[in-house]
Formats: C-alpha cells, sequence, structure tokens
C-alpha cells in the first residue's frame, strides 16, 4: 500500500462523500503529484476503462500542460483522464489507436530528451515534452487539447470538471439559480 | 392497417402544423416520426451532448450509428459523415424537430425576399429565382402561427418589417445586459435595434409557463416547457381531435405509386424495424430539405425511375441554409449576466439595400454562451492551451459578446443533395450525398456583414475585436436547411407548386423548408411554420371527400 501524500489526503476529505471516491478517481487526482504511481505505486486491477495505469499516468503529465494547476484545479485534478478514459470506451473509440501510440510518442520525447520518462520530468521538463509532442505530432495534440479542454469545460456528469469546478473558476452560479440542481448529474452518463 | 386520408412525414415544424390542421378539418391522418417523442424532463442540462454542441453526439437525435451521409468535398472527394459531425448538416430526429431545441427566433421574412431574382437581377452561376407567392400571400399565416405557437417581441422599433394586421401575442422579454450596451451603441450608429421576436413564452401562454431564463438554452429541450414548438402545442392538439395517430420511431423507406402514377401511401419501418405499409389518399413530405428530397428521390417506380417528382432532375438541388458570419468583441469590464436566452437585441438595417450586394442578413447579438463554447473564442494571439488559456478563460468569459447573423445565401444548381451509390443505413436505405456549395457571393455579402458587426462592437465599447468570416468548403444548411425542392410555377425549374403539391403527382405534398426557393436573411422556422398552414389551408379548402381537386 503507498502512503498518499498529504495533498492526496486533503482531497480526500475534502469530498463530501469520502465513500464514493473511486480507485480511478483517486488516481486522477493523484497524478500530479507524479513521483507516488512512478514509484509503482499503481494498481495492478486499475479500474480505468480503456488506459493502462501507465498510459493514464502520461496523459495525466500532458492533460496538465493544457489546464495546469494555479489556485483552480489542474485538468487530471478536475477529473479529465476519467473523462478521457470513459469516452475512449464510448464516444472516442474511434481514438483508441490514436491514443495508444500518441502516448507512447510522448513518453518516447521525454526517454530520448531527458533520459527518464514523463512521471520523472520536472515540471519544465513537461511542459517542453508537450511542446515537443505539439509539433512531431500535432494530430494528436489536438486531439488531446480538445478532449482536455472539454472534460475540464463541460458538464460534470461525464468525469470531468468535478464539482462543476471550472464553472466557479469563471464566476458561475453553482448550483444554477435557475432549474434543477445539479443533482441531475449524478444519474451519470449515456454517452 | 387502415387506410387513412392522410400520411405526413415527419413531425418537425411543419409536420405537426399540416396535421393538426388536416385532422381539425377532419381528415384522418397519421403522422410518422422516426425519432422519440422527448419532453421537458429530458433536458439534460449537457454542455456536451445536445442538438448545438455535438461533442459526444446528439441528444435529439439521430444517433451516430446507423445513419450516415456523405459529404463530396471542394476536392471531389466522398468523405462519410455522422450526424454529430457538422459536415452532417444535421437538424435533428424527434417529435418536434428542429423546435423542440431551437434557440426559436420568430423571424418573418421581408417583402423583398420572396422576390430576389427581380429585385437583384441573378448573379451569374446562380439559381436566384423569385417565388410564386408572395409576403402578401403568407402574411395571415404568419400571423396564425404567432399566436398558435406563440411568439414573444416588439417590432415596433423595426421600420423595416413587411405589413402585419397585429402586434405579437406577447411582450418581449426584459432586456438582459448585453441588451442594455448594444442599444444605444447601435442608436449611435443610426441603426435601428429592436429586441427579437421568440418563440417563446415571456408570459403564460397557451397553458405553459414564462421562460425562466436558464443558461441551458439553446440546443436543448427547456426544462419549463416555455419553448414553444411543435411538439408542445399543434402535435398535442391534433392527437386531440382524435382523428391523428402519431407513430414514432418509424422511418419511411418509399412513397408507394399505382399504376398511374399517384401515390397510393408509404411503407415505413416501424420501432421494431417491421415493414410496414400505410395506405393513404394522401402523402405529405415534411422530413427537412435533406430528408425530404431523399425521400424522394428514394422513392422510384416504373414511372418514375429517377425518383418521384423528379423529372426534371430538379429533386435536392439549390440546397441552402445560412452563411453565419459576424464579430466577436472583448471589453474590459463585465457583459455577461447569465441571462437566458442571451440573444437579444437585433438590427434589419442591413438585410437589404446595399448597392452592390444581393441582400445581406440581419445581426443579432448571440444567444448565452456555455464555457464549451469559449474556448477557441478568445482574443487573436492568446495562447491556445496551458497557463495562458486558462487565464484568458477566466479573463473574457464574462467579457465578450458576439455579434452575427445569417447571411441569406445565393443559391446554387450544384449545390444539393443525391443519393449515395454506395453507402446506406441500417435499414438498407441509400443515405443523403451532399455537395457542391453557395455561390461566392454568398461570402462577400458575409464579409461585408461581419465588418458591420464589428463597427456596432466597437462602438459598444469593446476594446479588441475579431472577425468571424470563413469562406466554407460546403453548403452551409444545417438546421436552417432549405430549397431542395423549390417551389414554383414552370415544372422544368421546379418541384411543386404554389401549394406545395409535387409537379406530376398531384396527391403528394412536400411542405417544409425543402420550398423555399431562397431562404432570407432571417433564421427560417417561422416562415415553415406560416408556409405549413398556407399549404394546409389550400389543401382542405381542395379536399373532397376521399379526393381533392386543385
Amino acid at each position: 500500500m503507498c502512503g498518499a501524500g498529504p495533498a492526496r489526503r486533503a482531497q480526500m476529505k475534502a469530498r463530501k462523500e469520502p465513500g464514493a471516491v473511486t480507485r480511478r478517481q483517486f488516481m486522477a487526482a493523484s497524478a500530479m503529484s507524479s513521483a507516488a504511481w512512478a514509484a509503482g505505486c499503481t494498481s495492478q486491477s486499475g479500474d480505468w476503462e480503456s488506459l493502462s495505469e501507465d498510459q493514464a499516468g502520461t496523459l495525466a503529465v500532458i492533460c496538465d500542460q493544457i489546464v495546469p494547476a494555479d489556485d483552480f484545479p489542474s485538468a487530471s485534478q478536475a477529473g479529465v483522464v476519467t473523462y478521457i478514459d470513459r469516452q475512449l470506451s464510448r464516444h472516442y473509440r474511434r481514438h483508441r489507436m490514436a491514443y495508444a501510440h500518441g502516448l507512447e510518442q510522448a513518453e518516447s520525447i521525454s526517454a530520448k530528451r531527458f533520459g527518464h520518462g514523463l512521471a520523472q520530468a520536472t515540471a519544465e521538463q513537461r511542459l517542453q515534452a508537450a511542446r515537443a509532442l505539439e509539433q512531431e505530432n500535432r494530430t494528436f495534440f489536438e486531439l488531446v487539447r480538445k478532449h482536455t479542454l472539454e472534460g475540464y469545460y463541460g458538464s460534470p456528469r461525464h468525469g470531468g470538471n468535478r464539482d462543476a469546478v471550472s464553472w466557479r473558476m469563471l464566476g458561475l452560479a453553482e448550483p444554477p439559480v435557475r432549474g434543477r440542481a445539479r443533482d441531475v448529474f449524478s444519474k451519470g452518463t449515456r454517452s | 392497417m387502415k387506410r387513412v386520408n392522410a400520411v405526413v412525414v415527419g413531425a418537425g415544424a411543419a409536420g405537426g402544423i399540416v396535421a393538426r390542421e388536416l385532422a381539425t378539418a377532419g381528415l384522418s391522418v397519421v403522422l410518422l416520426e422516426r425519432g422519440k417523442w422527448y419532453t421537458a424532463n429530458d433536458c439534460r442540462k449537457d454542455d456536451l451532448r445536445n442538438q448545438r454542441t455535438t461533442v459526444l453526439g446528439n441528444a435529439f437525435g439521430p444517433e451516430d450509428e446507423g445513419n450516415p451521409r456523405v459529404w463530396v468535398d471542394s476536392r471531389g472527394e466522398a468523405n462519410v459523415v455522422l450526424p454529430s459531425e457538422g459536415a452532417y448538416q444535421n437538424n435533428a430526429a424527434c417529435v418536434g424537430g428542429g423546435t423542440l431545441s431551437y434557440g426559436a427566433m420568430a423571424w418573418r421574412f421581408m417583402p423583398q425576399d420572396f422576390r430576389m431574382r427581380s429585385t437583384y437581377g441573378a448573379p451569374q452561376g446562380s439559381s436566384l429565382e423569385d417565388w410564386p407567392i408572395g409576403y402578401d400571400d403568407l402574411e395571415p399565416f404568419y400571423d396564425k402561427a404567432e399566436y398558435e405557437i406563440g411568439v414573444s417581441g416588439d417590432e415596433s422599433g423595426n421600420p423595416f418589417h413587411g405589413p402585419r394586421r397585429r402586434g405579437l401575442p406577447m411582450p418581449p422579454l426584459p432586456p438582459n445586459r448585453e441588451f442594455g450596451i448594444l442599444e444605444p451603441a447601435a442608436k449611435r450608429l443610426g441603426l435601428h435595434p429592436f429586441p427579437i421576436p421568440m418563440l417563446r413564452n415571456s408570459v403564460p401562454y397557451n397553458g405553459r409557463g414564462e421562460c425562466m431564463r436558464c443558461r441551458w438554452c439553446v440546443g436543448f429541450a427547456c426544462e419549463v416547457d416555455a419553448k414553444n414548438g411543435s411538439q408542445n402545442t399543434v402535435i398535442p392538439s391534433a392527437l386531440a381531435t382524435g382523428n391523428c395517430e402519431l407513430r414514432t420511431q418509424c422511418m419511411v423507406r418509399e412513397i408507394l405509386t399505382d399504376e398511374r402514377g399517384r401515390a397510393r401511401g408509404v411503407s415505413y419501418f416501424d420501432e421494431k424495424g417491421r415493414l410496414q405499409e400505410q395506405l393513404s389518399d394522401i402523402v405529405v413530405v415534411s422530413a427537412c430539405a435533406i430528408e425530404s428530397a431523399r425521400l424522394l428521390l428514394n422513392s422510384k417506380s416504373r414511372l418514375f425511375p429517377d425518383g418521384l417528382g423528379n423529372r426534371y432532375d430538379q429533386v435536392g438541388r439549390n440546397l441552402q441554409g445560412h452563411h453565419y458570419t459576424g464579430a466577436m468583441g472583448f471589453f474590459d469590464f463585465e457583459t455577461y449576466d447569465d441571462v437566458g436566452p442571451g440573444a437579444s437585441i437585433a438590427i434589419s438595417d442591413y438585410n437589404h439595400g446595399t448597392p452592390g450586394l444581393c441582400g445581406g442578413g440581419l445581426l443579432a447579438n448571440e444567444f448565452i454562451r456555455l464555457p464549451i463554447h469559449t474556448l477557441d473564442r478568445l482574443p487573436p494571439g492568446t495562447p491556445r492551451w496551458g497557463a495562458g488559456h486558462k487565464r484568458a478563460m477566466r479573463e473574457f468569459h464574462r467579457r465578450t459578446m458576439i455579434v452575427m447573423g445569417p447571411t441569406q445565401q445565393i443559391p446554387t444548381a450544384d449545390g444539393r443533395v443525391t443519393l449515395d451509390p454506395a453507402v446506406e443505413d441500417q435499414w438498407g436505405l441509400p443515405v443523403a450525398r451532399l455537395s457542391g456549395n453557395s455561390h461566392p457571393h454568398t461570402f462577400e455579402i458575409g464579409e461585408v456583414q461581419a465588418r458591420r458587426a464589428e463597427a456596432w462592437l466597437k462602438e459598444a465599447g469593446a476594446v479588441e475585436t475579431s472577425l468571424m468570416a470563413g469562406r466554407p468548403e460546403i453548403v452551409s444548411s444545417g438546421q436552417h436547411q432549405a430549397g431542395t425542392c423549390r417551389m414554383g410555377d414552370d415544372p422544368h425549374g421546379s418541384v411543386v407548386n404554389r401549394n406545395c403539391q409535387v409537379h406530376d403527382v398531384d396527391n403528394v405534398f412536400v411542405i417544409d423548408g425543402s420550398v423555399h426557393v431562397t431562404n432570407g436573411g432571417f433564421n427560417p422556422v417561422l416562415t415553415i411554420m406560416a408556409i405549413a398552414y398556407f399549404a394546409s389551408d389550400a389543401l382542405v379548402r381542395n379536399w373532397k371527400g376521399t379526393g381533392f381537386r386543385s
């Protein structure tokens, strides 16, 4: 059992329903504290629907370059890896190969340039790797960019934008002032 | 299955009205709809899956699976496209059609819009034509649509509209913040701003309440049922007559004809995929411009080897919609107030009368935007990702206004719908194949309109602006699709007569946007509704027992 760092414990505590924290959310939330999963802190029976643990880790790093943390969470902290993982088994099934190749390429960029994987990379190296990926495989980078922004700014019902965090960031009332409240999001997804 | 007087194919804006008018006149009607019947409870507030933002698919049909189309691009290459992709030019597949989830702008066309060729002459290479009917013919039916479906607004500040017998049944919604900023700016420019007429309750009307002004508007089913479409007005009222039966999830395969070339009904796949026949005295096709044309083309027989009504190769031609252009304005103060429907103010100053331009279009502020709509609508030079993009989202989501409008398209004969020779849908029917484009003059008008929108935003205090004016490689038809079964007096250049009756098959009617000769510089739905009332009126007047004369 890996020890959850202080940041992760804080996030778990902050959730209103600690029992509802799934392995998937837990991993997404922790992906930014890279050392954790890089040190072998991954589940053999991870419950990602489409990605392997390693792929999810790589993806989290790239997503977090597209939407980094500031005083509001980064993409992976807001559940974007969950969003993309789910849709790779649903609406984005057709992009699975692109992800498999693209994530591999991202790791090989890191290995070639820095001599280690993205997990061990510094913040600056990760940004450089993202820029290099954008140059070397623009098609894939555009795809991840699009999916990351959708997940971060779209409806929380699909697993990203957890607790409507991006909407709050933009100053939108949440739950909304008018109409049904956000309980509609808990009905899960059909897409 | 019991023979009926009329089968209506498609329960959208027009089909719902036709069903209701025929049923009220005592005809027995079967209304067939390929989609489902959704209600206000189906407003899922899903920013990624609705009829406007189809990142994860359409909320109100069709599904991506089993419903492809083919788009031929400018290099002549055929691409299979899915309903959630832009090139598909989707509207909707459900009871109510587009009216369940639309933005609900309720425009009348202007008198000039029915006489485009006489007013401007046809640009070379275009198929610009006059309508066989005029504004005055439709005026009583515009009025009927405004009162029966329900329109709010106040056009007294618009000096450009055609004559009208009375005002609208509901006052406009109170102005939002964008209205308050844009109105004085327009006036300073010598323009004539006024509130946008909307098929939306501003006060309780027709037994339903008023708009609660939420953020989930265009693209969504209205959660409080304050948006007026055929699904909550004429269709329930058609069913209440006892003369109309609505069958959902029924996909019509073809119009059946007899030895003499008259229609005898339709064959369709029911909700379980079984092939059924519904015999009838008349068939009304109201499936929206692309699917209506496809159904006629798929209705081949010995007498109609190239499709019903297609003797002169006119079915599917003149596909048009609107070429949207405009500008974004970025402000150093908050313009966003989180009050729907957002779109509130318009000008009609630029629809007609600019020397050198064949028409123009209305300009209005855009519907309320969800964060997902702002991602690529940030000031020029904004980083596309990273900390800079996130910062710009925070800075500008609430400090941006968009003014844009539907430039009236100049149609061409080769902007068209045909049948794809290879691709079939889930029922094994050849799918629509879209090819060609608008006339290039359309894009020139659109560019002028974009600069006008920009000037309005600058006058309103925009510190930075960005033009939105492209030259798409495809006829932008989508939710405003029209023109594919043109109305006209000459069978060689049109598909239906002024009463929407197919020229050489007197008991088949096409009643929807397909019959539009030109599509106005306005959202077309109120005109589609007016034509449905107009054509139903003629049909009922000519109806004689189980037949009719024309």
